[in-house]
This record gives C-alpha cells, sequence and structure tokens, in this order.
C-alpha cells in the first residue's frame, strides 16, 4: 500500500512538477500559517515601537523646529550645540563613572550572592525571595525609598553613622566631582540593591546547571572553594557572564531614573551625577522655551552610536574562537 | 488526531491573528481623541482643574461651577482635565510636541515662545472683544502681553504674582522676634532666621529651592529685588549679568544662613511644594513666594493656620526692594479647536476667571463660606472698574488681618517680568543655587563666573 502511494506520489512529480512544487509551497505555508501571524505582530511591534523611533530620531538629530510648528533641515546644529552644553562632557563621565562602579559593585555582588545561596542547604528559598523582592518594587518607589534613607536630616544611613560617632555624609548631595564620588557610589549602592535580584536568579539558574560531579571531583583532588569557583562555576558560567556583562553595561550606559529620582531631578551637586540619559531628558522636556526634542535627539543618536559599537565589539571580542 | 492538530493550528492562527488585532487596537489606542462638537452641541477640554485630593475645597467649587455654566449654556459640556500642580513640564512638553493638549491648556506666561513653536495655538484675536469679555479693556496690559504675539491674541490671563516674603508669625513671637517687623534686607534675615532656628525641634529659619528650576526662579526674583536683573536683555542675544556684586551678596547671604546660621535645612534640592509643606506644618520661619502661595497652597492643601502667617518684602540690601520677578498665568487655546469650541471656551474663562464675584478666585463671599482665607491683595489682574470691584469685593469678605500683610502691599514692588527664555535659564542657575546650599567651602565667585558662562552657552544656542 505504501509502495503504491510512493509510486503515485512520484508519478505525480514526474508529471506535474509545477503543481507539486506550489502545493509543497501552500502546505508549507499552511504550516507555517500561525507561525507567520505571530511574526507580523512581532515584526509590526518592532517596526512602530522600536524601528520606526530609532529612523525618527536620526531624521529628528538633523532638523530643527519651525516657528508655527513643523521641521526643517539643520545640518549638524543640533550636534553642535550638544557638544557645546557645558554639562555635556561631564554627563558622559558621570555615565562611566557610574558604569564602572555599577560593574565593580553591581556585577559581582549578584555573582557572589549567587554562589552563597548555591552552597547554602537551609532556607534557600526564603533567601532567594529575600533577595529578589526589590525587584519586585516599582523603581520610583525602591528609589524614594532610598531617598529617605539617605536624607542628610533624619534618614537611617546617618542616623547609623551619628551612632557610631562617625562622620555623617550628604549622600547623593555630597559634594565633590572626582572621578569616584560618594555622591556616584550612593546612586549605584541603590541601583545595586534595587536591581540585583534578577540577576541573581539567572546566576543561580547557570550555577544549578552544573553538574555537581564535576564539584565532586574537585573536592575529591583537594580542591578547595575559591578553587573550585575559579576552574568548574567561572568556566561553567561563561556565557551567562558574558551576555549579562554586556546587558550589563548596555543598562548602566542608560543611567536615568536613579540619579533622577534621588537628586529629585537636579543631577546632583555640581552635576555630579548628571548623565547622559538625564541631559537627553532634560533638552527634551524640562526647558520649556528652548525644550529641544532634536538636541535631545542628536544626544540620543550618539549614545546609540557608542552602544552599538561597543556591543558589536564585545560580540566579537567573546565569540567562541573555533580552529 | 489530525482533527486535533488542525483544530490546535486553527487556534494558534486565531491567536496570531487576535494578538495583531490587538497590536492594531493598542496603536490606535494610542491617537488622541480630543473633544469636538457636534450639531450645535459642543464639548471642550480644559485641564488645571483643581484635584479632589490635593484640592478639596476649590475641586467642590470648580464642579459647582462647571455644573452652574453648563445649566446656563446647555450646548456646551465642559470635560475638566484634573491636575495638581498645574504646571508639569514634561507631560506639558511631550503634549505639545504630539498635539494632543486639551481645548483649553493652561501655561505659565513664560511657556507662550514654546506653544508657538511648536505651532500649537490658535489665534482667537477676533473672538475677544468686549462683547464676549466684559473686563477686556480692565485687564492689566502686561498680563495681556504675555498671551499675545505682535497683534495677535491667542489665550486669556488668569493669574498675575509678584513675590515677597512669607513669614511664620508664631515662630517669630517664640524666638523672641516682633512678627510686626519682618525682615527687609539680608542682614536682618539672617539675623531672625538664626533666631528661629535655635527653636530646635525639627524647625528651620529659611528656606530655598535648587531643583524643578525652582533654584533659578527665586535667585531671577533675589536679583530683581536688589535692583540688578538675571539678564542684559539688551544684548543679541541675551547675555547672564547676574556674575557682579548683587550676585555675590545674593549667593553669599545664602551660604552664610545655610553653613554659618545653621538656619537652613541639611536637606536640600529641593522643588516646589516641598517649602509649602513644611511651612504649613509650622516648621518653617520664613521663605520667598508668591501670596497665592498662602491662599492656594499653605491653607487648604498643607493645612497651615492662616492666623499665623505674614508676608514682607523680598529681602534687599537697602530694606526697599527694587523690583519683584513678576509672573503669571493663563489659558491657551488649542490650535485644532473648532470656532465654536474658541467660542464656548472664551465663555467659561470669562465665567470663571475674569468676571468679579464668580469663579474659583473671584467668588470671595464664597471662599470665605468655605474657610478659605479672602483679602490677599493679589492676584492683581485687572486696573479700573473691574480691579475697583475686585477689590471692593475682598474688602467686603476679608477673613485675614491685612495688617499682618501691610509690609507687603506697602512695598509696592514693580513686576520686573521673567527673563528671556527663563524656563532654560532657570534649568541652569539651580546647580548653582544647589552648590551654595550644599558645599561648605565652595568657591562663590568662581561658582557665579561658571554660572554665568553656562548661561551664555544656552542663550547662544537658544532658539
Amino acid at each position: 500500500m505504501a509502495d503504491v502511494a510512493t509510486l503515485r506520489k512520484a508519478s505525480a512529480r514526474q508529471s506535474a512538477p509545477s503543481r507539486v512544487t506550489t502545493g509543497r509551497f501552500g502546505q508549507k505555508v499552511r504550516r507555517n500559517l500561525s507561525a507567520y501571524g505571530f511574526l507580523v505582530g512581532a515584526v509590526l511591534c518592532f517596526t512602530f515601537f522600536s524601528w520606526y523611533p530609532i529612523v525618527r530620531e536620526v531624521i529628528l538629530s538633523f532638523q530643527k523646529a519651525v516657528y508655527g510648528g513643523g521641521y526643517t533641515w539643520a545640518g549638524w546644529v543640533n550636534y553642535d550645540r550638544i557638544i557645546h552644553d557645558p554639562t555635556f562632557w561631564l554627563a558622559w563621565r558621570n555615565t562611566l563613572e557610574f558604569s564602572l562602579l555599577a560593574l565593580v559593585i553591581g556585577y559581582a555582588v549578584p555573582f557572589c550572592v549567587a554562589i552563597l545561596l548555591n552552597e547554602l542547604r537551609h532556607a534557600r528559598g526564603y533567601l532567594r525571595v529575600l533577595v529578589y523582592l526589590p525587584v519586585m518594587l516599582p523603581p520610583a518607589s525602591a528609589l524614594l525609598l532610598f531617598a529617605l534613607f539617605y536624607n542628610p536630616q533624619y534618614g537611617l544611613f546617618d542616623d547609623i553613622l551619628h551612632t557610631l560617632h562617625l562622620p555623617t555624609s550628604q549622600w547623593v548631595f555630597q559634594p565633590g566631582t572626582g572621578f569616584i564620588s560618594i555622591a556616584m557610589i550612593s546612586v549605584v549602592i541603590a541601583s545595586t540593591w534595587m536591581n540585583m535580584g534578577g540577576a541573581t536568579l539567572i546566576y543561580l539558574a547557570a550555577l544549578q546547571n552544573i553538574p555537581g560531579e564535576l564539584y565532586e571531583a574537585a573536592e575529591l583532588d583537594g580542591a578547595g572553594l575559591f578553587k573550585r569557583i575559579r576552574h568548574i562555576t567561572i568556566p561553567q558560567t561563561r556565557l551567562i557572564l558574558i551576555m549579562l556583562l554586556m546587558l550589563q553595561v548596555v543598562a548602566t550606559m542608560q543611567m536615568f531614573v536613579e540619579s533622577f529620582v534621588l537628586t529629585n531631578g537636579g543631577g546632583g551637586v555640581g552635576d555630579n551625577t548628571e548623565s547622559v540619559v538625564m541631559l537627553m531628558y532634560q533638552y527634551a522636556f524640562q526647558l520649556s522655551g528652548s525644550s529641544n526634542y532634536n538636541a535631545a535627539s542628536a544626544l540620543g543618536v550618539m549614545l546609540m552610536l557608542v552602544l552599538a559599537v561597543f556591543s558589536g565589539g564585545f560580540l566579537w571580542a567573546t565569540r567562541e574562537r573555533r580552529a | 488526531m489530525s482533527r486535533q492538530l488542525h483544530w490546535r493550528s486553527g487556534s494558534r492562527v486565531l491567536a496570531a491573528v487576535s494578538a495583531v488585532a490587538v497590536l492594531g487596537l493598542g496603536a490606535a489606542a494610542c491617537s488622541s481623541s480630543n473633544a469636538s462638537s457636534s450639531g450645535g452641541n459642543v464639548t471642550v477640554s480644559i485641564n488645571c482643574a483643581p484635584t479632589q485630593a490635593q484640592n478639596p475645597i476649590q475641586h467642590k467649587q470648580w464642579v459647582q461651577d462647571v455644573a452652574t455654566f453648563e445649566k446656563a449654556n446647555p450646548n456646551i459640556t465642559i470635560k475638566s482635565v484634573y491636575n495638581y500642580p498645574c504646571t508639569n513640564l514634561p507631560v506639558f512638553t511631550a503634549q505639545l510636541r504630539a498635539g494632543t493638549e486639551p481645548n483649553i491648556f493652561y501655561i505659565d506666561f513664560t511657556d507662550l515662545p514654546q506653544v508657538l513653536t511648536a505651532g500649537q495655538a490658535a489665534d482667537i484675536t477676533s473672538y475677544v472683544n468686549s462683547q464676549t469679555v466684559p473686563t477686556l479693556k480692565d485687564i492689566v496690559p502686561s498680563a495681556m502681553r504675555a498671551v499675545t504675539a505682535g497683534k495677535t491674541i491667542y489665550g486669556l490671563p488668569t493669574n498675575t504674582y509678584t513675590q515677597g516674603l512669607v513669614y511664620n508669625r508664631k515662630l517669630f513671637s517664640e524666638a523672641g522676634l516682633n512678627p510686626n517687623d519682618p525682615p527687609t534686607t539680608w542682614a536682618q534675615v539672617e539675623t531672625d532666621a538664626k533666631a528661629i532656628a535655635k527653636l530646635g525641634n525639627g524647625i528651620e529659619g529659611w528656606g530655598d529651592y535648587s531643583a524643578g528650576n525652582n533654584g533659578g526662579w527665586h535667585f531671577a526674583s533675589y536679583m530683581d529685588a536688589l535692583g540688578g536683573s538675571t539678564l542684559n536683555a539688551n544684548a543679541v542675544p541675551p547675555v547672564a549679568d547676574f556674575d557682579n556684586s548683587n550676585g555675590l551678596a545674593i549667593l553669599e547671604a545664602l551660604h552664610t544662613l545655610r553653613f554659618t546660621d545653621n538656619a537652613m535645612s541639611k536637606t536640600q534640592g529641593l522643588a516646589w511644594g516641598a517649602l509649602q509643606a513644611q511651612f504649613g506644618a509650622g516648621k518653617l520661619g520664613m521663605y520667598i513666594a508668591a501670596p497665592d502661595d498662602i491662599y492656594n497652597v499653605i491653607v487648604p492643601t498643607d493645612k497651615g493656620n492662616i492666623n499665623d502667617i505674614g508676608m514682607g518684602p523680598l529681602p534687599s540690601l537697602t530694606g526697599k526692594p527694587a523690583g519683584s520677578l513678576g509672573g503669571g498665568n493663563a489659558y491657551i487655546f488649542a490650535k485644532y479647536d473648532t470656532p465654536a469650541q474658541i467660542k464656548a471656551g472664551i465663555k467659561f474663562i470669562d465665567f470663571e476667571d475674569l468676571t468679579p464675584g464668580q469663579g474659583v478666585t473671584f467668588n470671595y463671599a464664597r471662599q470665605k463660606a468655605d474657610g478659605l482665607p479672602v483679602g490677599f491683595d493679589e492676584p492683581s489682574l485687572f486696573d479700573g472698574s473691574a480691579g475697583a470691584q475686585v477689590q471692593a469685593l475682598r474688602d467686603k469678605y476679608a477673613t485675614i488681618n491685612t495688617s499682618y500683610y501691610k509690609a507687603y502691599v506697602d512695598a509696592n514692588e514693580v513686576s520686573d517680568g521673567e527673563p528671556f527664555d527663563a524656563q532654560a535659564v532657570y534649568k541652569t542657575l539651580d546647580p548653582m543655587m544647589l552648590a551654595v546650599l550644599t558645599e561648605p567651602n565652595i568657591n562663590i565667585p568662581a561658582l557665579l563666573k561658571t554660572s554665568a558662562t553656562n548661561v551664555n552657552t544656552l542663550l547662544q544656542f537658544s532658539s
């Protein structure tokens, strides 16, 4: 029976090849119809909410508003204006400072916490919930909580320092424009507390995928905790570590809400926590008469290019090298 | 089996189509749907309606007024957009760019250039006359100028202000100071603020802003009081004019109040709303504001005691302020408004904001009955007969002790108007105020120089 069917198919293939092709194509289309349906949704979503805004942003960055509405071409005027803004380079420096500190504090801490949680035998679930809890708070609420802790008049942190007879601080409003400023460290601490739960859980999932035999073998070979981490944990979680590193740098370079909420939208003393995205926001929304979507777009394009180059370079540098 | 697979496949297709449809609907929902007119009926949306949460009394009054107006004009529906505070720059700017502002929208006097640049204002010149706005000839010229470009009228003013010193008389008494003798110079401010701060219990002598563009706004007012100006408006483009002895005197006084006298809070980076709340709670001795802070915010929202409040002139070096930063608010008509909506909108603003004895601002009989303070010298929106009418109503229904405000009224400060591209200048000056109030060892002359350079750079590129 099967042979007859095969012969019929073969004969049909010989006699009407185009019909067969169409039939197969139709079959393929029918089989994947739902996938195409979902794809259309995704493509529309990206088109309207990602690609179109990007294209529009690039166009806006080369335009200027015309009195009475609309825009006209303006060449490099917006880029010129942005570059001559006194806070332009400071904002870039602050953003890099935040990213660097977030790497030192915000990248390492969740990894260490994940290793700790993975090693624990008791209360693991409870501690996981505890670590993840801040992620469930809306960012503005979490940061307002920290703004209260940082308050130099009635804040928790200064109370503790005062009780310990240590000098108090103005935290996010601490003057100082050195590369590693107390104000920026305060912002990073709040940001790390707020975000570490997500990264910790991802690390934890990766750690739990490492076969236990590897650790047992290492232990039999006399490897201590640090050797196990160095020779087993880190190599086994390399892909996750690399991916999170890139995502973290891209996310921290777009720092906005942390400094905005903690400094009441001001950017700190001497703009020492003003970030590139904050400057963008100020150009777009806060200057009233001078509010300028075009200059904000120019800054956005610059940031996008920097992040694109970084991401491309990072992926190239960390690609799997095959012989 | 195959039927089941087919059904599953069908359901997936349906789900995919639904997903796309939902996206489409979502996108459609994003588009604005502004109030409009149909047949003989017209609907007009208007923002800055007082909210129930923050302004319960004014909210009740507004709802009453809308009902009365709609009853008298059955073909007009007022769609109130409740928001507090009325000024929210990010929302305002985004609405202007997207063209989604209400039919009639609130602006500060400084905002008209931005509205016109965005092309979002309707020309209402031909609709504004003594028939539609009977008090038109009495509206003070400076207020009408704020809604006019060339000879074209884009809106109607609703409020004006000049700033003065708001002080807590009760704290003055407790600190052993004479509550009938508010300070008039910066030196007296320091003496009095220091005495008040010594009361302890979280009480501060002096308060100031340094965020939300409010720090720069206050600095500009201080400059006006000293006889100077934040910008030299005669230059093209205008240039900073505060890197001088006046600017230095102001910043030094603030720095001394904060770090030498310990008369200011350690908490800085404050924006509008924070000082009113502190003052309403009886924890702040003095700060500068317009009288509407008292009757619109401190008493109704922050529950301050009207009997504890007094006003004096802005602090100066001589004791007599040379001027004060003056400003105000207005309603602008959106570009997309139909003629019917413009006519209806003018009718409502005339009813609610521009008729003595009516509306949230000028219905003093109702304000008195509702327990709101009455008798302040502002807003000075009218001259002439309307001005006299308003003053007569204020005197008739006054609930405040006007002697508490005599020093402020007697100073008769000249309103200087706001600087060119005011919000941008204020934004640039916020960091200067913040630095003075947070850095104990700040080099004030260097700070002034840097801030002047920053303002000049901004103005060079300003549209």
